[in-house]
């Protein structure tokens, strides 16, 4: 049994060698980012600083004004960057196999539609107040809550909670709450509010720095990676169908709810932190899937890199473009992301 | 051994199922028969558990269906079901890999020995050249016969398919029932042709509306007298060569 016949030896070969090759590529990209802004910093000083803050060992010498912009302005918004990334694109993965869509994508179950709401309360009528500087977040997390809340009861309240049921919920409850959204908008009459709010719809990193938030974002999307690798296999039976799911020993009913709870805590987090960033979560899992093929315990990994990589370019590309100015960066991930899946389904059906 | 006692299912108010037992016996075949709607498939579902009936009880080796987890049920019952895996880009390999999870643990990959109890059970249905192919890109039949590998490599006690035969070639019709009978498993095929039945069957439970017609070994059951009525079919018995057959004709063209 030395011959590899079925070709899964290859396969895992060619999947250590991209995350290796991937896992590299979200360092040098992190390097880069860093360095790159209105104040220019080569790669080599940036990881100088980074090490000497992680370990205290002297590596060199530097300006404190750049330890400064590395430190505390544009590290916390590239790790931002790839959490969000990263964490978009495994949920992406997520929602393909729990509704067997391939156009699933993390926003389809209205979860970010309320976190809007809720953003939306907070600029415009001073919701959550009481949390102060975490007010908008806070605001955003509970909307988010709120909206998967909604979508569960009703997917359930008809017995069985199918993919379709799931889909259905999704939808007319993301309609709902962006109505609700725009009466919010409406209705307080301030268009400097409008502007905030809109400017949040379209998603930035901008409110990236070292505090609570950060860390429970990074806590979340880690977790999140590790159990959706580690139910590789079950997304994979499910993604077949509910029936076989069955018959090779997995609830698809039980197990799709305990993939919708992680998934809403998930989105409800990288909303809260990053506003609605479009099109990573649908496009990253058919790239991921295109280089180590359709078995999630692959995907999930690969995916996660793939996102974090590129959500940091396209935060780079929104940074530099209009600088001083910064474009929304979901304006950005839309804009590469759209033709790139024109892209992909035109390769689909050839 | 698979005994459900009293099953019942409805889709609206409409009984399918009423009432209803069956006995699948360790080391035989048994054959579901019956005409479009009779509820095969779904007796079918009851016995492996995709389907809850609200009365009886099923049990397998002994042990109600119910209470066994979903991975013990899925060690001792493989089953084929009608799904064709729509979308999925998974490999062939991959995709009769997929039998082995029950006998895995969650932290556990698939090992050398999983890899060729997969490679055997994809040269037993003469699927062997297909397993580094995409299985959406596979043809009705080479799906079916990927599918019953999957099955098979699930080393189950007990083998349930449904409509087995269904988009396969006469050649694999029978190759596949040559296959499933010469297990030894105890195994319930769910089949339309009464021909394959005859020849692959050891029981037969004929199934009309709402309940069992007739039930017993293959040659009590496939007597023209108690088909007619149900299929609504002249039929002709021959017993040629030892082998059971049966031919068909429309009742009134005999009448006229």
């Amino acid at each position: 049994m030395s011959t590899d016949t079925l070709g899964v030896r290859a396969r895992r070969r060619s999947t250590v060698l991209w995350t290796t090759g991937l896992s590299a590529g979200l360092i040098v990209t992190g390097l880069i980012a860093v360095g790159t802004g209105a104040i220019a910093i080569d790669p080599a000083t940036v990881a100088r600083i980074v090490i000497h803050q992680l370990t205290g060992l002297d590596t060199g010498d530097w300006t404190p004004p750049q330890e400064a912009i590395v430190w505390q302005v544009r590290l916390p918004r590239v790790l931002l960057g790839m959490t969000v990334g990263a964490g978009l694109a495994i949920c992406g993965v997520a929602l393909q196999a729990m509704v067997r869509n391939v156009l699933a994508d993390p926003y389809l179950l209205g979860i970010n539609s309320g976190a809007s709401s809720g953003a939306a309360a907070a600029i415009l009528f001073g919701a959550g107040a009481g949390f102060g500087q975490y007010a908008l977040s806070t605001s955003a997390f509970l909307g988010a809550l709120g909206a998967s809340l909604l979508v569960f009861l009703i997917a359930r309240s008809g017995g069985r909670m199918t993919s379709i049921r799931l889909l259905l919920a999704g939808v007319a409850v993301g309609y709902a709450l962006y109505a609700t959204t725009s009466f919010l908008i409406f209705a307080s009459g301030s268009a400097e509010g409008a502007r905030s709010v809109m400017f949040w719809l379209l998603g930035s990193l901008g409110l990236a720095r070292w505090d609570p938030l950060m860390a429970v974002t990074a806590t979340v999307v880690a977790g999140a990676t590790l159990y959706l690798t580690v139910v590789g296999r079950r997304l994979d039976v499910l993604a077949v169908g509910d029936e076989t799911a069955h018959t090779l020993g997995v609830s698809p009913d039980r197990f799709r709810l305990r993939l919708l709870v992680v998934v809403s805590l998930a989105v409800g987090v990288l909303v809260s932190a990053s506003g609605s960033i479009g099109f990573v979560g649908l496009v990253v899992p058919h790239l991921a899937r295109r280089i180590v093929g359709a078995a999630h315990v692959r995907v999930v990994p690969v995916s996660a890199l793939l996102g974090a990589i590129l959500l940091v370019w396209a935060d780079v590309i929104a940074r530099v473009l209009l600088a001083p100015q910064e474009i929304p960066i979901g304006i950005i991930t839309s804009l590469l992301g759209a033709p790139f899946l024109l892209i992909l389904i035109r390769r689909l059906h050839a | 051994m698979i005994e459900a006692a009293g099953v019942t299912w409805r889709y609206g108010a409409d009984p399918v199922i009423d009432d209803v037992s069956v006995t699948a016996r360790p080391g035989r075949v048994l054959g579901l028969i019956g005409p479009n709607g009779s509820g095969k498939t779904t007796l079918l579902r009851l016995l492996y558990g995709a389907l809850r009936s609200a009365t009886g009880t099923v049990t397998v080796d002994g042990d109600t269906l119910t209470g066994l987890a979903p991975r013990e049920a899925a060690r001792r019952l493989a089953v084929v079901v009608q799904e064709n895996g729509g979308e999925t880009a998974l490999t062939v390999a991959e995709m009769v890999l997929l039998g082995r999870g029950p006998h895995l643990g969650t932290f556990q990959r698939t090992g050398p020995a999983d890899h060729e109890i997969a490679a055997r059970c994809l040269d037993r249905v003469g699927a062997s050249h297909l397993g580094a192919r995409a299985f959406a890109g596979l043809s009705g039949g080479e799906r079916q016969r990927v599918l019953i590998a999957r099955a098979l490599a699930q080393q189950a006690t007990h083998l349930l398919l449904d409509e087995p035969t269904n988009h396969l070639d006469i050649r694999y019709q029978h190759e596949i029932l040559r296959l499933v009978r010469g297990l030894g498993t105890c195994a319930v095929v769910v089949l339309h042709d009464l021909n394959l039945a005859a020849r692959y069957c050891d029981d037969l439970i004929l199934l009309g509306r709402g309940g069992v017609v007739a039930a017993g070994s293959t040659g009590d059951v496939l007597d023209p007298a108690v088909l007619e009525p149900v299929y609504g079919i002249g039929i002709r018995r021959l017993e040629l060569e030892g082998a059971l057959h049966l031919l068909f004709h429309p009742l009134e063209e005999r009448v006229a």
